[in-house]
């Protein structure tokens, strides 16, 4: 059967599905087919995947399965938001679980299961809201049926259903078994957002209070019966391979129990994670460096601007910008370039897997389930059905929990020892073994006419391309690379940006904001160029051309008049702006900063950000998610630098790739554009708008154009 | 080695090599996972427990220095979240992803015990050692000023109520929201 269709639950299996006493409706509920419980079943015995989000028990319990990944930014909250506000369901009755890997949960932004791209409330605020409506409808059905009464005739409220013309009231939980046995309705009508109680309203997270008290289970902290802990040493040269090793000094480490090597480097196996580190070190293992042995953060810069020399792709060209620079009087040219960044997450690389016969069970913090699945299949030989996959918390994602190589560590560990095993990375293998945020590098041009105002502007990006390196060479043009430059919404009337691919040999990947974190640096810097050059201010020169984008203006007008960006400054301080759209969303920033020009010290007083995210789902979660990314953004912007030496990464862990800190914090303020919009993304929204506000305050401060991130001292004499 | 210790209260013996760090003690022997692993090298602050009341980095205390010794941990804090600044952490709604949560509340809990008023300066002394990717500085120091509030009334209630029991103020009380996961 296919989705809208109709389905009955399986009783039998249903109850052997949930948890103890929580037997009742399930709505849109399937046996996975490759459910813990379905494994022992008879073939045949599952319902076809419908949607597969509720569950109602006779307790009036609702359980919700969160099908994307909890890595900080809310979505577990947010998910429980949007199904309870169509099910009028109880608040505090609400449970979730992390959904298994299948196919009804893929993320049509990616066509797998998948947690990314900001994509999260976009794609699921239509199915879980539907879902959500459907498991009402279903209730209410049942009641009137047990009522004899019409279905118009009902109301629901707080998880229970009501005749008001004779006071009678049904729990959802007492009625959830008879409505489990209807068929599932294909399009029930959904609610008038204007009487919306849920959605839209400040709410707390439901995942605080397991993350007060150590409860709340990471990957990191998995535990199983017989496991062994492992350490794995990776060639430090990307792409390098093992020569040889000399396992005898790792062996006699107290604790050690095996040294093996696998397709990543060679894993030593132990009884704790420190007698495994330990044995690491004890470790000789010569390698063979390979192609990249002489790659350098230099030659890497080099290679950009020799290529961002010549024009590249066409990725938006409008009137003749060449023609137009060439004739103007007025021109601007300027190069900017930024590092490749690490990921950082709190929580380092791990996954625990336990192989057996005709099973493999793997417990991790991913961002990417059934890519999981598929990845952890290969390895172990299995099919992908045989493999289950248990998503725990993240601590921290940012991208970097979508790959795969620490699913390979485990699962081929386990496979090789017949035990369950659990890899723990250290910091330092975190830090020197990412896919990291490409470096990238840009060349400028504008021109602007006897107003000021600007007639042309050009930008050739040189970088890696991301979507390639995840789908290799599906894009001939890869949007990520440019995204940011690419959608200028100024009123300018020739434009062209081109795009030259280059790929230097360092893995990359999907960092919060993606191709935004660097073009939105360069865009929203030039035009404060432009804006200079014109001696016109940063903000009324923005806003003069912002004609053709209403909600760019909105958020931009909301961030300086929250900012104050009329009333002067007092002295010593300085202001600097900027505005950009990202993943469908809208952000401007305005930020105050004090600069010690004879220390080069910089002070970051306060960050006024303003979004428009569509309708808001959890406005508590977009403040603590937009102050989320000022933090990334501005970690960034003062000391993120990855740099690369011999084909390695000369940072290892917080000391030299340093971080925002408490003392560095600056007062962050967040204002909502109201909306009624669709929801569209939230999570990586406000990380670009950081850079370039800053910078462009630093200019205001000392004249000085940043060009190239992270800011040094000496930008700042 | 045998090495005995006072844990949340309760006199523990572990039999492990005497370099071991406390965080893989607790961790790997113990199953106590509730204090992190970040950086092991004192850096980010994720495995932050109190020995003897003070915040100590478990990540770099070798298990054989704290024989002996009293060592309290995220999961001894309090039986039931009753901290002022587990109570202040849930009314501010400060967790993000949670993993550095625990060591921000062992710093800021070893901050408050010592500091029953700190200033933002004494904030930003007390916790720059821990590092939060998530970014919730500005909830963490709303969160430790609330926290001192939240502790300053539990003394005076304490003082002069005839029980001198440990409530706080009514309403400091977490707004249940329901379980999760």
């Amino acid at each position: 059967m296919s989705a809208g269709t109709t389905t009955k639950v399986n009783r039998r299996n249903f109850l052997k599905t949930t948890a103890a006493g929580a037997a009742g409706l399930v709505i849109g509920f399937y046996l996975p087919r490759n459910s813990e419980a379905l494994a022992a079943l008879p073939e045949g015995a599952a319902p076809a995947t419908l949607n597969a989000w509720i569950r109602i028990g006779t307790d009036s319990s609702v359980t919700i399965q969160i099908d994307k990944s909890e890595m900080g930014q809310g979505i577990l909250t947010a998910f429980c938001m949007i199904a309870a506000e169509e099910l009028d369901c109880d608040w505090k009755k609400i449970r979730t679980e992390f959904a298994p890997a299948e196919k009804i949960y893929f993320n049509p932004a990616f066509g797998t299961q998948g947690t990314g791209g900001s994509s999260s409330v976009r794609s699921s605020w239509d199915p879980l809201r539907k879902s959500g409506a459907q498991a009402r409808d279903m209730l209410v059905q049942a009641a009137a049926q047990q009522w004899g009464v019409e279905k118009s005739s009902l109301r629901t409220e707080d998880g229970a259903i009501f005749h008001d013309a004779t006071k009678r009231k049904l729990a959802y939980g007492s009625i959830a078994e008879a409505a489990s046995k209807l068929p599932i309705p294909l399009d029930p009508p959904l609610k008038d957002p204007k009487d919306y109680r849920v959605v839209g309203k400040p709410t707390k997270r439901l995942d605080t209070s397991i993350k007060v008290d150590g409860s709340a289970e990471f990957g990191i902290d998995m535990r199983r019966p017989g496991m062994l802990y492992a350490s794995v040493t990776r060639c430090p040269v990307f792409g390098g391979k093992v020569a040889s090793f000399d396992a005898t000094k790792a062996r006699a480490v107290p604790g050690v129990k095996d040294v093996i090597q696998i397709s990543t480097g060679v894993a030593v196996v132990a009884e704790n994670t420190w007698a495994a580190m330990q044995g690491r070190r004890a470790l000789e293992v010569k390698w063979d460096e390979g192609a990249n042995a002489n790659l350098s953060s230099e030659g890497i810069s080099q290679l950009f601007a020799d290529r961002a020399a010549q024009p590249g792709l066409d990725a938006r060209r409008e009137g003749d910008a060449v023609a137009a620079l060439s004739a103007a009087t007025r021109k601007l040219e300027a190069v900017y370039e930024v590092p490749y960044l690490a990921h950082a997450t709190m929580e380092p690389m791990n996954c625990t897997a336990d192989v057996t016969a005709g099973r493999c069970d793997v417990w991790v913090a991913t961002q990417f389930q059934t890519v999981s699945q598929a990845t952890a299949a290969k390895v172990s030989g299995l099919k992908p059905e045989q493999v289950f996959i248990h998503t725990t918390y993240l601590g921290g994602g940012f991208g970097r929990r979508g790959e795969m190589d620490f699913v390979v560590d485990a699962v081929e560990i386990s496979k090789a020892i017949g035990a369950p095993v659990k890899v723990t990375w250290t910091r330092e293998d975190d830090m020197q073994h990412d896919y990291y945020r490409p470096a990238s590098y840009a060349k400028l041009s504008g021109a602007i006419d006897a107003d000021g105002w600007p007639v042309a502007w050009t930008t050739t990006i040189a970088c890696p391309s991301v979507m390639n390196a995840r789908y290799p060479e599906r894009f001939k043009l890869d949007p990520t690379s440019v995204e940011g430059i690419v959608n200028i919404p100024y009123t300018i009337p020739n434009i062209l940006i081109d795009y030259q691919r280059v790929e230097p040999g360092i893995p990359i990947g999907f960092w919060r904001s993606v191709g935004n974190s660097m073009n939105g640096f360069y865009s929203e810097s030039f035009i404060d160029e432009l804006a200079a050059a014109a001696k016109k201010d940063p903000y009324e020169y923005r806003r003069h051309l912002l004609g053709k984008a209403p909600r760019h203006l909105a958020v931009l007008e909301l961030a300086a008049q929250k900012f104050g960006w009329e009333k002067p400054l007092p002295a010593g301080r300085f202001r600097g702006i900027a505005v950009l759209f990202a993943f469908e969303s809208y952000a401007a920033q305005a930020v105050e900063i004090s600069v010690n020009r004879s220390t080069k010290t910089l002070k970051v007083h306060k960050v006024v950000c303003a979004v428009d995210v569509g309708r808001p789902v959890n406005p508590s979660t977009l403040v603590a998610q937009s102050e989320s990314a000022v933090v990334y953004g501005l970690s960034a912007a003062l000391h993120g630098n990855i740099t690369i030496d011999h084909g390695r990464v000369t940072q290892t862990n917080f000391n030299n790739y340093p971080v925002l800190r408490m003392n560095e914090m600056p007062v962050i303020e967040v204002h909502i554009v109201p909306s009624e919009e669709k929801p569209t993304g939230a999570g990586e929204l406000s990380v670009p708008p950081l850079a370039p506000a800053l910078c462009n305050a630093i200019f205001a401060a000392t004249g000085r154009r940043i060009r190239h991130l992270p800011i040094r001292p000496e930008d700042l004499a | 080695m045998a090495i005995e210790f006072i844990l949340n209260g309760k006199p523990r013996t572990v039999d492990v090599e005497p370099n071991m760090p406390l965080l893989w003690v607790l961790r790997d022997t113990l199953g106590m996972t509730g204090t992190k692993f970040g950086c092991g090298m004192a850096l980010c602050g994720a495995c932050t427990v109190h020995i003897e009341g003070v915040a100590t980095r478990s990540c770099v205390t070798q298990i054989s220095s704290i024989a002996g010794k009293k060592i309290t941990t995220i999961e001894g804090l309090s039986p039931d979240r009753s901290h002022p600044i587990q109570q202040a952490w849930i009314e501010i709604d400060v967790p993000q992803c949670g993993y550095c949560q625990s060591g921000q509340i062992m710093s800021a809990s070893s901050l408050l015990a010592k500091n029953p008023q700190p200033t933002d300066s004494d904030i930003d002394d007390a916790m720059k050692g821990n590092i939060c990717r998530c970014g919730t500085y500005q909830r963490i120091r709303q969160a430790v000023h609330r926290a001192a509030q939240l502790q300053g009334a539990a003394v005076k209630t304490s003082q002069s109520g005839s029980e001198g029991n440990n409530e706080i103020a009514p309403d400091a009380q977490p707004v249940e929201v329901g379980g999760a996961a």
